[in-house]
């Protein structure tokens, strides 16, 4: 395995997380709704993800707990957005701040503990493509949550661009008084987005410990939930832009890893805090073109939807 | 049947007082179900977690000590959340006041006069504007969203702090653990008597008081209400959003930079990695609890204050782990978004569609 590819693999495996948890809220957002709550979710898929894949022993347990538990604390917001119609900001504030301390009640037991060899997922391996040099490893050497998350991925891009459902969530995001008075169900279709963008950061917290460091530490998600909901501002809202991102992003958080390995005189506080940094001048340059903010943003983002009766 | 939300024309007086009471109210009973279900006796659970805190005098002054932080961050907030400006990154200018503020002490520790003290609060609040006007800056010139910006910044400012007590800050003679000097002499806050309260507290209320009279009394305090309520009749009436925006930013940035160098200066006593149990973001939930009332928010501050020491006290005497005071926060806050509906729109028990009533819109 040549360097090049040992940094490609890790890049992959550094942006998939991020592209899973951004891809979930960028439907979320496309229906209307923030959740600011993803760094939440993420965090309490991870604690799920690792307590079930150690418990049972199997990585499918793992991968189960995390998605279901970050639809589990997902329904939580979109009740009290929804139903209760509270404000949006503060409730995901709260489900993040809630899941923080829940992962770390949980995570108590399992701090420091190493995953046992059946509760990892496995790379695939398929004879001779795998061993084609650079190209085999990076292409058909991954773990199945990589090709899911791309999969995804391209599925929203399809869903939203081309499908009647896609259509839907589009106009309840961008007119939720037309598309009720049309006789969509705003709420339930709010209900449903919101549900998919908590299964999908789930599903990155529990790719955070059961692959990425196959293991349990508190607080583990390092803001890659808030990372995720400025790739989604990034993007535009456009699913394709939303996967450059997350690459991009995950480039920058192993290029600051390989710049401490290598011990260039920087601090590695200052290489700790690029991808933050990144994060805000990314903000800023998007933000500086205000053509291409306003083509996709939706126009009710955020507000609440009181149906009239 | 069917229930169903009705706007109400005016907030419901009665419900705004009501509410955070129902709140805590919930919260005390989730925990109660909490302790059931990890054994323990509900009734000795929530004895020492919210009885114990307030039942001795030395209680008494280390919930003063932990509130104080509490109010003065959240009671900056409570005027930004009111202006619709969201600050969530208050816990980096809380760091950021730290490490500015305590730059004196650090870098001239010969230097020993009465203006030594000031100083540090000056240049602590100063630390925690500058650190808030970035999102400031960014959102009225490029119109980025604060909340991302301001929060990425803590991590940047905790990562500066971890930097500085690693590196050019650390003590010397400090066993090469990664502190900085002891704040003494001129740099130290003065405290009650032999106490660990400390003139912090002092602040805080006077930051109650003034920024009560600010919001009730002043043009620019009905600015800001203006501008969060109804940004449209505000743009009418010739406010500016941008000046708005920078004016809470700074406003909560520079009650958080005095936070955060009053707790170096005060109980801390050095430069840390870690200096704070995140009281940036909890102050979030007192703003809430608060009601984003300056008045409410002290109390908001003490309840929650309560919250970190019963957590303390539960470790302790039962054994629970210290992040159960982190779900209560957090359940806390869901409470209070919760009962803050019955404040905007009152519950209509519907039999059948026919029943439907007028909706004020």
């Amino acid at each position: 395995m040549t360097g090049l590819e040992a940094v490609l693999l890790t890049i992959i495996t550094a942006a998939t997380p991020l592209l899973l948890a951004a891809i979930g809220e960028l439907v979320t957002e496309r229906s209307g709704v923030l959740n600011l709550g993803v760094e939440g979710m993420m965090i309490i898929g991870a604690v799920s993800g690792f307590g079930a894949a150690y418990t049972f022993g199997s990585a499918a347990a793992g991968v189960a707990a995390a998605i279901v538990m970050g639809v589990g604390v997902a329904l939580l917001f979109a009740y009290f957005t929804q139903t209760l119609i509270t404000n949006q900001v503060a409730t995901g504030l709260a489900l993040t701040l809630f899941g923080l301390g829940l992962s770390g009640l949980i995570g108590e037991n399992f701090t420091g503990l190493p995953l046992p060899d059946p509760a990892k997922l496995q790379r695939l391996h398929i004879p001779l493509l795998t061993d084609i040099p650079f190209i085999g490893p990076v292409v058909f050497g991954q773990d199945a949550l990589v090709y899911a998350s791309v999969a995804i991925t391209v599925l929203v891009a399809w869903t939203l661009a081309r499908t009647r459902v896609g259509l839907v969530i589009r106009a309840t995001g961008g007119n939720h008084h037309s598309a009720h008075a049309l006789g969509y169900r705003v709420i339930a279709v709010r209900y449903a987005c919101i549900a998919f963008g908590g299964a999908c950061a789930g599903l990155a917290g529990g790719y955070l410990s059961l692959v990425y460091t196959p293991q349990w530490i508190e607080n583990m998600t390092a803001g890659r939930g808030w990372i995720a909901l400025a790739l989604v501002v990034f993007s535009t809202w456009a699913p394709r832009r939303v996967a450059v991102g997350a690459y991009l992003f995950g480039t920058v958080w192993i290029m600051g890893l390989y710049a401490q390995g290598a011990g260039i005189g920087i601090p590695p506080q200052l290489l700790s805090s690029l991808p933050y940094l990144a994060t805000i001048a990314a903000l800023v340059l998007i933000s500086g073109n205000r053509l291409l903010t306003k083509k996709n943003t939706p126009a009710c983002l955020g507000l609440p939807f009181v149906p009239d009766r | 049947m069917k229930l169903q939300f009705e706007q109400r024309p005016q907030p419901s007086r009665v419900m705004t007082v009501v509410s955070p009471l129902i709140a805590v109210l919930l919260m005390v009973i989730v925990g109660a179900i909490l302790f059931a279900a990890r054994g323990i006796d509900p009734w000795r659970g929530l004895y020492v977690y919210f009885i114990e805190p307030v039942a001795s005098l030395w209680s008494i002054e280390e919930l003063i000590v932990k509130a104080t932080p509490l109010v003065l961050i959240g009671v900056g907030l409570a005027v930004c959340f009111r202006a619709n400006v969201w600050n969530i990154g208050a816990e980096g200018q809380l760091t950021m006041g730290a490490i500015v503020g305590a730059a004196i002490p650090i870098l001239a520790h010969q230097w020993q006069s009465p203006l030594v003290l000031p100083l540090m609060m000056l240049l602590g609040m100063a630390g925690g504007i500058a650190w808030a006007s970035i999102p400031a800056l960014l959102r009225n010139h490029f119109g980025v969203n604060e909340i991302l910006t301001s929060l990425m910044l803590v991590y940047v400012a905790q990562l500066l702090l971890d930097w500085l007590v690693r590196g050019p800050w650390r003590d010397p003679e400090g066993y090469n653990f990664p502190e900085s000097i002891d704040m003494t002499g001129w740099a130290q806050l003065p405290t009650l008597g032999y106490s660990r309260v400390h003139l912090g507290g002092a602040f805080a209320v006077l930051a109650v008081l003034v920024l009560f009279l600010f919001m009730a009394r002043t043009l620019k305090g009905f600015e800001i209400e203006v501008s969060g309520a109804a940004p449209r009749a505000s743009g009418f009436g010739g406010f500016s959003r941008p000046r708005t925006v920078w004016f809470c930013l700074a406003l909560s940035g520079g009650l958080a930079g005095l936070a955060g160098i009053s707790e170096i200066a005060g109980p801390v006593g050095q430069l840390q990695p870690v200096i704070s149990p995140g009281y940036g973001f909890t102050a979030i939930i007192v703003a809430f609890l608060g009601r984003l009332h300056p008045i409410g928010v002290l109390f908001a501050g003490i309840v929650l204050a309560i919250s970190y020491l019963g957590g303390e006290g539960a470790q302790i005497s039962l054994g629970l782990s210290d992040k159960t005071a982190q779900v209560f926060q957090g359940t806390l806050l869901f409470f209070i978004l919760a009962s803050d509906t019955l404040t905007r729109y009152r519950i209509r028990v519907q039999r059948d569609a026919a029943g439907a009533s007028e909706v004020a819109r």
